[in-house]
């Protein structure tokens, strides 16, 4: 039993004094993590908190710029992962890392034998896989190519190609992030088992719910350092929250305001798009100085909808109107001039263009206007100077306005998308999910700056399929299903169940 | 003679393998190099570097398989360059294997003229020799074709077999496959990808180069400008039509091979009815059909043509 005790609390990792910038940003600083044997530390960090990047050091694909990392009492090599592999270092990316082209067996067996013996030993690899597989309940077949498999499915490889290799360490990047609950249980499961073998695993999230119930100790990271570090059985939700955020976060519940004149109006519209569904007969007014939310199930005409507002589709019947007449030839661009504003739903395909910088991303939408060209050629200065002003007022967390936009953190781009979107005051803004896949500070700084837009007098029209996020913001709210837009409902006015009645399609009309 | 009576000459397949062989080294060049994530445009000027120092090294005295040995490794060196270039630093692949292509050509003709620089007709040397496999080569139609060629053709046939089975059976074949889908699931495996990219690009363009001095060697016994002819060029289009299989790759080569002996023969069929343009255009033509209809479906290495560097997000 002593003996057990001692095996226990032996260290197998130790991160010491671990820092590393990137340009200006301190991604990482002075963090020190210690690992013991046979326990699942959770490292709970909001997105951009430094929780990838700590683990991309020890996992060897970035060299820290100070401090040292010893596995198993052995000091590790920095920047080769082929040392951190063979110090029993496994790791489960966000974004898995398996070729899509090769069966699961050869993607777990890809680089286990020496690179130039003559024959890849397929009849010992699928015997192991299927000895451990069956050990962790980890259920797949080895034979299938890894392009047929689910999510779930791709998980339960990488984590066999860790153990396959003997990995005495795992560690997992948000690995329920793309897991259904089922899965996500299943997986907690598997966790259970592999700690109980002996091996340790750190296990990388920002969702409170699933550290307190996975994980032996929290280590808190926010904003590249070490926040905290508490033990799950002594904690409770909010305390961890309080660490990752740093203040006591609250949902904005801002009191409507009288409502000002109609700005912008739909009559009846229909739209007939390429592609998903479209909307029919739909008549919506917004107000200046009104949230009105859209709830609805996602699929459900909420794509046409924001595609007709901002421009991109036009009425296949009825009217829009803004400002109480017809825009003609209705267009992105005409939707702009009109001081429409928009956040698109996918900040990756729609909302920027990746690998510009900055700069050249939030000019994007009025590089032809007076304030940024002059005679068709673009004033770089003012440009970047603008640039410059949106990080600070926006507090966007980013090296400098030369950085490729793709580098930022989810929450950092939209912010920065948010902020060429509200800066020039637009008269309507188009939200259409937000706060998607945003942590909580993200999620109520979008908030209390759509509240602030709509005091100023802006109409703004909230897209989410987050229905708590509809009523905690909206003044009017309206449920779409299947193309069609109810009446609006004031706040309060429908419980979130007869809501969730009429998202799933019942008795839209009748309401 | 009529249409179809060609196909039943044993001169036309023995024409048919002949023309195929350089293209079958070349396209198994290019097919490892693509597989690895690596399009390698330089594939023209470095068959025609590969024919001129195989060719040059027999001419100088050296021995037949020597040359063979130094045209590879003349193509290696280029692989070289051109990996260098691509991977580590990551260029254009487009850009540094169009300037493989223009450097390779020009530094041969220049050397060319260097080493000759008096000849006004091209010199010859004493190419290889057909050789008969006893019996086999006996079986009317198909004996000629596959078992009278030159020991090039056969190491050809060979090559198909060996970069195959390296491909789907060893573990260097799944590195360099998954190189080419995904180089981050190799390098989270520990193995490193410019290691394997650059192996896969110098391999590649030594088979290149030996497609290139066949024609030198086995095909033609001199070295003339323009001799490659964008057989190159062909090259890459049948590792598309083959899917980026070998096997299949194979069976474009010789059809494209085939048309090409076929046209010939109608020309002098036809040749007076019909401008002979026509007839050499029909591989050509040949080859956009099929490959419109094959390609479509093919799912090409998802990491073609993408630099990786590592630890970039």
């Amino acid at each position: 039993m002593g003996n057990d005790m001692a095996r226990r609390a032996q260290t197998v990792l130790r991160l010491a004094g671990i820092t590393k910038r990137f340009g200006a940003l301190i991604a990482n600083d002075a963090i020190d993590l210690d690992l013991k044997r046979g326990e699942i530390v959770a490292l709970l960090g909001e997105n951009g908190a430094g929780k990838t990047t700590l683990m991309n050091i020890l996992f060897g694909h970035y060299v820290a710029d100070e401090g040292t990392i010893e596995a198993l009492g052995k000091p590790l090599r920095p920047g080769d992962p082929h040392a951190a592999l063979a110090a029993g270092i496994g790791m489960v990316h966000q974004h898995f890392t398996l070729a899509d082209n090769l069966t699961v067996l050869e993607n777990i067996a890809l680089g286990t034998q020496s690179i130039w013996s003559p024959r890849l030993d397929r009849t010992s690899a699928r015997t192991r896989i299927s000895k451990l597989s069956a050990e962790f309940g980890l259920a797949i077949d080895p034979s299938r190519p890894v392009s047929e498999l689910a999510v779930g499915e791709r998980q339960r490889v990488e984590i066999l190609k860790a153990l396959y290799r003997d990995a005495r360490i795992l560690i997992l990047d948000e690995p329920t992030a793309v897991l259904t609950p089922g899965e996500t249980e299943a997986l907690f499961a598997t966790l259970k088992l592999l700690v109980a073998q002996g091996l340790s695993i750190i296990f990388i999230s920002h969702k409170l719910k699933e550290v307190m119930a996975v994980a032996d100790r929290v280590v808190v990271l926010r904003g590249g350092r070490l926040a905290g570090e508490r033990r799950t059985a002594e904690t409770t939700r909010q305390e961890l929250a309080a660490l990752m955020v740093g203040q006591e976060v609250s949902l904005p519940k801002a009191a409507s305001r009288t409502p000002g004149p109609v700005i912008l109006e739909l009559r009846s519209v229909s739209t007939a798009g390429a592609s998903g569904t479209q909307i029919r007969d739909v008549s919506l007014q917004l107000h200046g100085g009104v949230i009105t939310g859209i709830a609805g199930v996602s699929g459900n005409g909420q794509a046409a909808l924001a595609g007709l507002l901002s421009g991109v589709l036009s009425p296949r019947s009825g009217q829009l109107l803004i400002g109480g007449g017809a825009p003609p030839g209705w267009s992105p661009r005409t939707a702009l001039d009109r001081g429409i504003a928009r956040i698109p739903e996918d900040r990756h395909a729609v909302g920027s263009v990746a690998d510009m910088s900055v700069t050249e991303n939030v000019i994007a939408e009025r590089y032809r206007n007076g304030d940024f060209s002059r005679y068709g050629m673009i004033d770089w200065a003012a440009a970047r100077k603008f640039a410059e002003r949106l990080i600070a007022d926006y507090d966007v967390k980013c090296p400098s306005p030369e950085t490729r936009i793709r580098l930022l953190s989810g929450g950092n781009m939209q912010k920065l998308i948010l902020g060429r979107a509200l800066d020039p005051d637009p008269v309507v803004i188009l939200a259409n999910q937000p706060t998607r896949g945003l942590d909580i500070g993200a999620v109520a700084y979008v908030h209390a700056r759509l509240i602030e837009a709509r005091d100023r007098g802006a109409a703004v029209l909230l897209i989410s399929e987050d229905l708590d996020e509809v009523l905690s913001l909206s003044d009017r709210i309206h449920v779409i299903a299947d193309g069609a837009l109810s009446r609006s409902f004031a706040r309060g006015e429908k419980s979130v169940g007869e809501l969730g009645e009429m998202m799933a399609g019942h008795g839209l009309e009748a309401a | 003679m009529d249409l179809f009576e060609i196909l039943f000459t044993a001169s036309f397949w023995v024409a048919a393998i002949r023309i195929a062989s350089p293209l079958i080294f070349a396209t198994m060049g290019e097919l490892i190099c693509e597989r690895a994530g690596v399009l390698n445009l330089g594939i023209e000027g470095i068959m025609v570097a590969g024919a001129f120092a195989g060719w040059v090294t027999v001419y100088a005295g050296g021995d037949l398989w020597t040359g063979v040995v130094v045209a590879a490794l003349t193509g290696a060196a280029f692989g070289l360059v051109h990996a260098t270039l691509t991977v580590p630093f990551g260029l254009s692949q487009h850009v540094v294997g169009i300037g493989i292509t223009l450097l390779a050509s020009s530094l041969t003709y220049f050397t060319y003229r260097i080493v000759l620089p008096e000849v006004s007709s091209p010199p010859r040397i004493e190419p290889f020799r057909n050789w008969a496999v006893p019996y086999l080569s006996d079986i009317p139609l198909i004996g000629p074709a596959l078992f009278d060629q030159t020991p090039l053709t056969y190491l050809a046939f060979v090559t198909v077999a060996v970069v195959a089975w390296v491909l789907y059976r060893t573990p260097l074949g799944l590195a360099v496959r998954a190189a080419g889908e995904n180089p981050s699931a190799v390098e989270a495996q520990g193995l490193s990808v410019t290691g394997i990219r650059m192996g896969a690009v110098m391999v590649g363009s030594a088979l290149m180069a030996v497609g290139g001095t066949f024609l030198t060697m086995s095909a033609f016994n001199s070295f003339f400008f323009e001799m490659v002819n964008g057989r190159g060029w062909i090259c890459i289009a049948l590792v598309v039509f083959g899917s980026w299989r070998p096997g299949k790759a194979l069976v474009g080569a010789l059809l494209f091979a085939a048309f090409d002996a076929y046209q010939i023969r109608l020309q002098q069929v036809a040749g007076g009815i019909v401008p002979y343009q026509v007839f050499l255009m029909m591989p050509y033509l040949l080859s956009i059909a099929a490959l419109v209809l094959v390609a479509r479906r093919a799912s090409y290495p998802k990491a073609l043509m993408i630099p990786y560097q590592k630890g970039e997000r």
